[in-house]
């Protein structure tokens, strides 16, 4: 990577020079835009703070109330030194964006995590020409392939009701920003009622008093005798393991995640059912979406980047691979939170 | 296939044993004979001659998907499942069939003489019609290793309980060479004529580990000493001139020591016999991996009789003469078993008594146990029956402490199956008089999946080169390893052999500077010796 380059990926995270601005940085930093609200994107300690109107309620409840932070709509151009940006979105949750920068005619697009498939929670992903991309590589293997939406909640829909018939309560994991508003907003919410871990009420409340989503839930209560055999619990995969799980007697558990395409991942999480439900492209994503920019010049990140930059170069693109702090959906099973 | 799909996914979302078995019996009741004997056949490791090479597959399989081979192969390295691996990739089946298990490999095992291009367009066509569990279940058939949770032992339990005979007529019966070519479900398990009291072993009774010092046992003239081996522990059955080698877990292992038949040979008849069964390796005790090579297979090969031959170290004696005699007293069991002179023959080893007359005197035996290649002392109370399962007081192991050594991980690679996508096999290295890593050992187990995950973690952020699926990494991390023996070898770099080396703990507290030498590692075989 030269340093001529309009973006270069330091110490701190992806900076550009002219503009003395970086984009989700993974240490404190002066002027950071940040492409969305997870915890490996979005980190506590910059001075200032530039993001989707959408996620200022988001970084707000999980960095502070107190940072120093600008909301900006999608397609707005505003301008840092001469070097314009501009936001659009990204399709990974609510108030994800790609950051779109041009300076003197090149562009570049940062698109942070990003999926193809429309969720009916957050704005579809679309496509922005440019001519570098720098793109997430979660799932860039080709054996991950989703199937569509729909499919993968019905089904879930299907073993919830199966479980409520024979008096068992369902328990399925799922991230407390995201995974948790695409399964509630897309399943058959007449089967039982829906409980939610606190981690995920707290995130379902910000964002209905922001009047970004709206699907009511129930909270976990103390009070042991709630009847949970025909309920549907959501819970970060943290609260599985632990104590606060025993009140849920005879359950069965579920999770939905990419990595349960695959059977090892699927057997080492420990549960009865794994649904495959991502938030990232899968194989075919990010191939279509990366054709769809135009871009000749392609900087693959966190995932499999090796073996994708090696398959973009096969293809014609100017790839490389470049290494980030950022972990995809890797990173919420690792340290089970977010 | 469907029906062997479903049992398939059964079997997969659970752990339960329960479950399973009653997952096999609902199949066993819905499946034609033929299909329920190619399922037992399978999930018994004899699965069907292969008739394509698994080369050609993963070809046609990058071909069919559209992506490099190079790209497979990667893919292929995460999944850690070749089956899986190309079910996922290629595309989705364009067509239905719902051809049975039996169709299937009557069709795969009819290949065998056909040219290539008519082996491809059959594959092919089979990936475009099979959903995704049936596929990969179809090459399976293919690869082989149907490594689905499903144990010898819990095929048993199914077929015992949906044929409703007893649990060890049904494991006689499906021992010996048999295959779905050359029987039937009905030959092998329900035609009368079978003698099913002839096979049955006894309960084995089990040890506890001895955490307190011995002098709390009381005498030592009430305790019968012996070495503790490393072998498999197993029961030798002579009735009507038959012979049956069961193990721990109650499985027939007759086809893994077929030298044991030689036995019909030896005059006595009808006894059943305890020991433990160990193999040689030129003229010395083989490790537990050695004796692991024998287990593993369904045929053992007549070099790998050869190489690695077997013998049983026999300490206790549980039928005579065609009686029960578990009843009577450790000593005068002994007493029986040394009158038997089973150990006359040449598979049969007795079992050494320890002389001792205090307990200070036997800690030293122990402590020295390992020049003689056992793992540690066997303590037998004198009056105790032989009991069934585990039972306080009757008898203790008394093992050694592992040998252990800080070492600094130097290689990392992916693990497979339920660990495919972390790192979890690692190499280990000490330092030698240049201040160079040399690698020593391999170790898979010991840490929990937290602790590989924090593992999988440092090892892509500080990946310094990558061999294929092997990265070496930064030398930063030190884990204590244990392992159970040492010895000198000409095929390892660092000019040592360990047995059954694992990780004991990781040692955060400590940097790679701090770690054990090679120096360290040969004081302990000089002190073995």
């Amino acid at each position: 990577m030269s340093s001529e380059d309009l973006l270069i990926f330091t110490k701190s995270g992806i900076y550009c020079k002219i503009a003395d601005v970086y984009i989700d940085p993974w240490r404190p930093v002066q002027r950071a835009i940040i492409t969305h609200g997870h915890s490996d994107h979005a980190r506590p300690g910059s001075k200032s703070y530039i993001c989707h109107s959408d996620s200022v309620p988001i970084l707000k409840y999980r960095l502070g109330k107190s940072i120093n932070i600008r909301g900006e709509s999608f397609g707005n151009t505003f301008s840092v030194n001469g070097v314009n940006f501009s936001l659009y979105p990204a399709g990974h949750i609510i108030g994800s964006a790609q950051i779109r920068v041009e300076y003197r005619g090149e562009v570049w697009v940062v698109s942070g995590d990003y999926k193809v498939q429309h969720d009916n929670v957050c704005q579809p992903f679309e496509p922005i020409t440019c001519n570098t991309f720098i793109t997430e590589s979660t799932f860039g293997l080709p054996v991950y392939q989703w199937k569509p939406l729909y499919e993968t909640c019905k089904n879930i829909s299907d073993w919830w009701a199966e479980n409520a018939k024979q008096k068992r309560p369902t328990i399925l994991t799922a991230y407390s920003l995201g995974k948790a508003q695409n399964i509630l907003q897309n399943i058959d919410k007449s089967i039982g009622p829906i409980y939610c871990h606190g981690a995920i009420q707290k995130t379902n409340q910000v964002l209905m008093e922001a009047g970004l989503f709206d699907v009511k839930t129930l909270e976990v209560s103390e009070n042991t005798a709630t009847d949970y055999t025909n309920a549907l619990i959501l819970t970060p995969p943290s609260g599985l393991n632990s104590s606060w799980s025993n009140k849920f007697k005879h359950a069965v558990t579920g999770s939905a995640s990419g990595w349960m395409m695959l059977r090892g991942m699927r057997r080492r999480r420990n549960v009865d059912k794994g649904f495959v439900l991502s938030d990232h492209a899968d194989w075919n994503g990010l191939n279509t979406a990366i054709k769809a920019t135009g871009a000749s010049r392609v900087i693959v990140t966190h995932g499999y980047q090796d073996t994708y930059t090696r398959y973009l170069s096969e293809q014609g693109y100017q790839a490389q691979s470049e290494k980030t702090l950022f972990e995809g959906e890797q990173f919420a099973i690792q340290n089970q939170e977010s | 296939m469907q029906a062997f799909a479903t049992l398939f996914k059964n079997l997969d979302s659970t752990t339960s044993t329960n479950a399973k078995v009653s997952a096999l019996v609902q199949y066993f009741q819905i499946v034609s004979p033929e299909d329920a004997l190619w399922t037992i056949a399978l999930f018994t490791h004899k699965r069907p001659k292969r008739t394509i090479k698994t080369s050609l597959l993963r070809e046609w399989a990058a071909q069919s998907a559209n992506i490099p081979q190079w790209l497979f192969e990667d893919t292929y390295h995460v999944v850690g499942d070749l089956a899986e691996t190309i079910a996922l990739t290629v595309p989705q089946a364009t067509k239905q069939s719902d051809q049975s298990l039996t169709t299937w490999i009557e069709q795969i095992k009819a290949l065998h003489k056909e040219a290539d291009k008519v082996k491809q367009d059959f594959i092919l066509n089979a990936w475009d019609q099979l959903d995704f569990a049936s596929r990969f279940l179809f090459n399976k058939l293919i690869t082989g290793g149907f490594r689905l949770g499903v144990s010898k032992k819990l095929i048993t339990k199914a077929l015992s309980k949906f044929l409703e005979k007893e649990e060890t007529e049904i494991a006689h019966r499906l021992m010996g060479d048999w295959s779905p070519d050359n029987t039937s479900f009905e030959e092998l398990l329900i035609a009368e004529g079978f003698d099913k009291s002839l096979s049955k072993p006894y309960p084995f009774f089990l040890a506890y580990a001895l955490e307190s010092s011995p002098d709390e046992l009381g005498k030592p003239k009430d305790w019968l000493a012996e070495y503790k081996w490393d072998g498999i522990r197993g029961q030798i059955i002579k009735r009507k001139g038959e012979i049956f080698v069961w193990s721990r877990g109650e499985e027939l292992i007759n086809d893994a020591f077929p030298e044991f038949q030689s036995l019909a040979d030896c005059a006595a008849d009808n006894f059943v016999v305890d020991g433990e069964i160990i193999v040689f390796n030129n003229g010395k005790l083989g490790s537990f991996k050695d004796l692991q090579s024998r287990l593993g297979r369904k045929k053992v090969s007549k070099n790998l009789l050869a190489k690695l031959p077997a013998q049983l170290i026999v300490y206790d004696l549980l039928e005579w003469d065609g009686k029960d005699i578990r009843a009577e007293t450790q000593s005068k069991r002994r007493q029986r078993l040394e009158e038997s002179q089973l150990a006359n023959h040449a598979l049969i080893t007795l079992s050494e008594s320890i002389i001792f007359n205090d307990w200070k005197t036997l800690a030293k035996i122990r402590s020295e146990a390992r020049s003689h290649d056992a793992e540690g002392l066997m303590l037998k109370a004198m009056h105790t029956p032989y009991q069934i399962g585990r039972k306080k007081g009757g008898w203790w192991k008394w093992k050694l402490d592992p040998y252990t050594i800080d070492a600094v991980l130097l290689y990392a690679q992916r693990g497979h199956g339920r660990r495919s996508n972390l790192y979890s096999d690692y190499t280990f290295a000490v330092w030698n008089t240049e201040g160079k890593l040399v690698p020593f050992a391999k170790a898979y187990s010991g840490l929990t999946d937290a602790e590989f995950r924090e593992v999988t973690k440092f090892v892509n952020a500080n990946t310094l080169e990558r061999f294929g699926p092997v990265r070496s990494v930064k030398p930063e991390l030190v884990f204590e390893v244990a392992f159970e023996g040492i010895s000198y070898s000409k095929r390892h770099k660092s000019g040592i052999a360990l047995r059954f080396p694992r990780i004991h703990r990781w040692r955060k507290d400590k940097k790679a500077s701090e770690a054990n030498t090679l120096e360290d590692l040969e004081g302990l075989l000089i002190n073995k010796t």
